[in-house]
């Protein structure tokens, strides 16, 4: 049994930005995002210092730190693992913001972004 | 000096395609790019993945991308000028301008172009306090020397080929080799990561595992560093050397031109997007992913684009008397400056008697 889905299916999040201010918000879980793009469409990170490389899990400029949800996350690829490896500022919780699709699982999800390094 | 009728900063796909737009207009052009060959993030970071936005292709590998638009510009023979960062540019008295780049190779060209995508790939510092103060007095990102390390003792930090691969080289002539990396595995080759599993239980390189470089100590030049391990009871260790080098990848950088007196928005380069994509200094025109303007699209097909539409206005610029009419390649043909020559195949006429 699929979920039935909405015209419009927009889902919460909580985004932490690198100042320490939260927002709260609104993401379609049906135009293909990932939480890298929703960052960048809501401006809460200068543009050039986040999804640097796109979303090819190819620069790290786009980690966060999950807060919650962890367990629902899809699992990260070989790439990802690759780039969070030599990465700074790396945590448990971290992820490539660009690898976490939108999906209406993720209603109430809250994250962090992670610092710039040079 | 290399001289040449425009300068190309960026060998990625939108610099080499303007190669062929300013071969149509007899410029000729050379390219600076800071990577060792031509194609740029194409190249350099996802040459095998496929692209499916590239008109006529439904889709192509990044890789085979570049290969074709190498193929397409080679009648018009362009310079290269690789492995080597645009530095500084100067403009002289009659408006051209000489760019000369870290290796000191010098170029005088009417007009440049920077074509230079998400600047130029520098290695990736590690966020550690201070260490821009001892850049040069035992911290280096890059090994270019490796001669400089014998018989002295050498810090690694990293986990992918670059440390893996120096560790080796470096374990047979320096002093001490350590290599200490945040995590138990390593993401490199498995050749490299046996050879160092061999060399450390040999003893020939001091393995640390699940530990970070935090601090780094010395009064005048390296001296020691300071590693903290995950395991809170191993806690910190003092580590005397001569030498940290931390290798943590690539990443890019805007670099030197953000320097040059450029109008910057949101780390890219503002031009007249109404025209001709020039920036705020005439004769520097700024093209493809590194550019801004309102509706920005940073797609290789709006590089071409705008790839198109700056060598008329650069043509403009160096003939400034001519009226230069745009030609169909499909009418015209294309004349290369090695003297080949395509175009269509004429219609056999015969008369029907």
């Amino acid at each position: 049994m699929g979920h039935i889905r909405g015209i419009m299916s927009d889902i919460k999040i909580t985004i932490i930005d690198r100042e320490g201010e939260a927002h709260t918000v609104d993401a379609p879980t049906d135009m293909n995002m990932n939480l890298m793009e929703v960052i960048r469409s809501y401006e809460l990170a200068p543009e050039g210092t986040i999804g640097i490389c796109g979303g090819m899990a190819m620069c790290a400029s786009c980690q966060c730190y999950m807060l919650n949800f962890q367990h629902m996350l899809p699992e990260k690829s070989v790439e990802e693992e690759d780039m969070l490896d030599q990465a700074f500022f790396v945590d448990d919780n971290s992820r490539l913001s660009c690898q976490i699709p939108i999906t209406e699982e993720l209603d109430g999800l809250e994250v962090k972004i992670a610092p710039t390094s040079e | 000096m290399i001289k040449t009728d425009i300068l190309i900063i960026g060998a990625g796909p939108t610099g080499l395609f303007a190669v062929f737009e300013a071969g149509l207009l007899k410029l000729k052009c050379h390219l600076i790019d800071a990577l060792p060959q031509p194609g740029g993030q194409c190249s350099e970071i996802y040459p095998k993945k496929p692209i499916y936005d590239i008109p006529g292709f439904p889709e192509i590998l990044a890789g085979d991308l570049v290969d074709n638009l190498m193929e397409q510009i080679k009648p018009f023979e362009p310079g290269f000028t690789l492995g080597e960062r645009a530095e500084t540019i100067d403009k002289q008295e009659d408006g051209s301008f000489i760019v000369t780049t870290n290796k000191g190779t010098r170029h005088h060209a009417p007009v440049i172009v920077i074509a230079g995508g998400l600047g130029s790939f520098e290695p990736r510092k590690p966020p550690i306090a201070g260490i821009k103060d001892y850049e040069d007095k035992g911290v280096a990102y890059i090994i270019r020397d490796p001669e400089i390390y014998r018989d002295k003792k050498i810090v690694i930090a990293g986990g992918g080929d670059s440390a893996l691969d120096w560790s080796i080289y470096l374990a047979e002539i320096a002093k001490e080799v350590s290599l200490v990396h945040r995590r138990k595995d390593f993401r490199g080759a498995l050749d490299s990561v046996e050879k160092v599993e061999e060399l450390s239980k040999l003893g020939k390189i001091n393995l640390v595992t699940d530990a970070e470089v935090v601090d780094l100590k010395g009064e005048d030049k390296l001296e020691s560093v300071l590693i903290r391990h995950k395991d809170e009871a191993r806690g910190e260790e003092l580590k005397e050397t001569d030498y940290f080098i931390p290798l943590f990848g690539l990443s890019p950088k805007l670099g030197p031109i953000a320097n040059w007196g450029l109008e910057i928005e949101k780390n890219a380069i503002k031009v007249d997007n109404s025209y001709d994509y020039q920036t705020n200094i005439p004769g520097i025109y700024a093209i493809g992913d590194v550019n801004t303007y309102k509706g920005k699209l940073k797609l290789i097909l709006c590089g071409f684009h705008e790839a198109a539409i700056m060598c008329q206005s650069a043509y403009q610029r160096i003939n400034p008397d001519k009226k230069y009419v745009m030609k169909y390649t499909t009418v015209s043909g294309v004349s290369g400056f090695d003297g080949s020559r395509k175009e269509a195949k004429r219609e056999v006429i015969k008369n029907i008697e």
